[in-house]
């Protein structure tokens, strides 16, 4: 065999390998079958189970007050919005008032949650690209929201600070304080992410008119949060069915048309301004009151159906429960946004090349345990 | 001649926005107090968690080896992964009545989620978390603790 016809043969094959379960960019046990022509991705596989844990199927055996720390472990990243999820599930189905007091300290605790759930996304998108230093900013600032929450609420990533009619915890005499300390300090310090990784070119090239995913698209996909957002789909639960104190503060919906990764890179940038200004709403005015009502110590559901839906950091996460009128569940079924934000990473992907892979994942911002529950 | 100047325009624009990011990292490079890290290992001595922190369950023993466990089993009932096993005996008192009282609280530390459950239901206040964090250990046996002490009884006070 002549040495062309070797050449010949190589170029005309089409390989597929394996990307993860290993891979540092999945940001956890993702492994993705991509079918490649040379260097550009034509079909992307996304293969799940590495993570598996039953977490839904574990519900039915436990009581609704037990659940909650499974939620944690969801999208840990958002795992207060997550807790208040099963919790407000739980106080609609009852029909208990809750008061302003918790209201207001959940909405915080919410909003304190997405910060540093994009302040991560950031750090780790960079690295994603080649940028380590932006890990070491990003950590940085994340570092003052975990203090926050390990004074009020005893646990840094984990909180399990919601129980069904209110919170664990009041919150810690000096919350207020460090929180207003904390809303200047990253005040100052967010103009610095911009200088560091939103102007950089590298970034911009290589995360400019890649992964494109238009509203339809988005639509018919479920593509919800801020990967949503960015094809101008406005998915924003917090505004559309506002759940907690967010009828109470004036905040906008950050909506960009584009639908490529910039864009959805720019709407978490935007979010964290939002966030701070709905926490600064309402740090000062929370109102007295207790931190939990009373409820009963064995919590059991009248019998029906149940659905409840919040804005989780990634997108809209759903609590759906049937009840038979015990004090567990019959079925608990989360609606997770990864899932169905991974769907669509085969439209977005394919015609693009392997490394626009890593970029397009990385605006997805993954959590592997949130879609294989 | 225009594609030229767009090049150049391109390959200076390119500079510039790199220089503002350098600009960062170098204002931190002469600015070395503002820069947070922790010196674990070494800061052991002042380091301290804050009050809420939740390490680990104990239960709290007074002077006497007195303790609040009634053997209610409530904890154990509302730890989510059995991380909790209540072992009671029957004990007769002075008086020659039956109680049942606290053989052995065992808690798998191995198991637990910090998720305050135990603590938030129980009716005595017999557990707290404390503030330890440092629970690594060679052997998983050593994860499995028995929270009250030997000889310890019920506190005087609590009345069953």
């Amino acid at each position: 065999m002549t040495e062309e016809t070797i050449t010949g043969q190589l170029e005309e094959q089409e390989f597929s390998i394996n990307m993860g379960p290993q891979h540092p960019s999945t940001h956890g046990v993702l492994r993705m079958i991509l079918k490649l022509k040379g260097e550009t991705v034509e079909e992307v596989k996304p293969q799940l189970g590495y993570i598996h844990r039953g977490i839904e199927k574990m519900c039915e055996k436990l009581t609704y007050a037990q659940t909650i720390h499974l939620t944690d472990r969801l999208d840990y990243m958002s795992a207060h919005i997550l807790n208040e999820a099963v919790c407000l599930t739980v106080e609609n189905a009852l029909e208990v008032e809750i008061p302003e007091h918790i209201q207001y300290i959940r909405t915080i605790m919410d909003e304190l949650n997405r910060i540093a759930s994009h302040q991560l996304w950031w750090s780790a998108f960079g690295m994603d690209l080649g940028a380590l230093t932006t890990f070491f900013y990003g950590l940085r600032d994340r570092e003052k929201i975990l203090d926050i929450f390990e004074e009020t609420c005893g646990a840094r990533l984990l909180l399990s600070y919601n129980v069904p009619g209110g919170l664990m915890f009041d919150i810690h005499p000096n919350f207020q304080k460090r929180v207003k300390e904390f809303i200047t300090y990253f005040r100052k310090k967010l103009p610095e992410y911009d200088a560091l990784l939103t102007g950089n070119p590298i970034l911009q090239a290589r995360t400019k008119g890649v992964g494109m995913l238009t509203r339809e698209q988005a639509i018919a996909y479920g593509v919800s949060g801020p990967s949503g957002r960015g094809s101008g789909f406005s998915c924003d639960v917090r505004k559309h069915q506002p759940y907690s104190a967010y009828s109470k503060v004036g905040f906008k919906e950050i909506l960009y048309n584009e639908g490529d990764s910039f864009a959805r890179y720019k709407v978490r940038m935007d979010e964290m301004w939002e966030s701070m200004s709905i926490i600064e709403q309402l740090i000062d005015n929370i109102p007295e009151g207790n931190h939990a009502v009373k409820m009963k110590a064995i919590i059991k559901l009248p019998a029906g159906e149940y659905y409840q839906r919040v804005e989780a950091a990634r997108g809209e996460f759903g609590v759906f429960v049937v009840s038979d009128g015990n004090k567990m569940p019959y079925r608990m079924k989360f609606r997770s946004p990864n899932f169905s934000n991974l769907a669509a990473i085969n439209t977005m992907a394919s015609g693009q090349k392997i490394a626009d892979l890593i970029a397009i994942g990385g605006s997805l911002d993954f959590v592997i345990p949130d879609m294989d529950r | 001649m225009r594609s030229i100047i767009n090049y150049l325009k391109e390959i200076f624009g390119t500079v510039r926005a790199l220089l503002k990011g350098m600009g960062v990292t170098g204002y931190y490079f002469v600015h070395p107090r503002e820069i947070v890290t922790q010196q674990y290992p070494e800061n052991r001595a002042t380091l301290k968690m804050f009050d809420r922190f939740k390490g680990e369950v104990v239960m709290p023993h007074d002077e006497n080896n007195e303790h609040h466990c009634t053997a209610c089993g409530i904890c154990e009932m509302n730890c989510p992964n059995g991380s909790i096993e209540i072992i009671s005996k029957i004990q007769l008192t002075p008086e020659g009545k039956k109680k049942k009282v606290i053989a052995k609280h065992i808690y798998h530390l191995g198991m637990c989620t910090f998720c305050n459950l135990c603590i938030k239901t129980c009716p005595s206040n017999a557990i707290i978390m404390e503030q330890t964090f440092e629970h690594a250990v060679f052997n998983r046996a050593k994860l499995t603790k028995v929270l009250n002490q030997p000889g310890s009884k019920l506190s005087k006070g609590d009345k069953k």
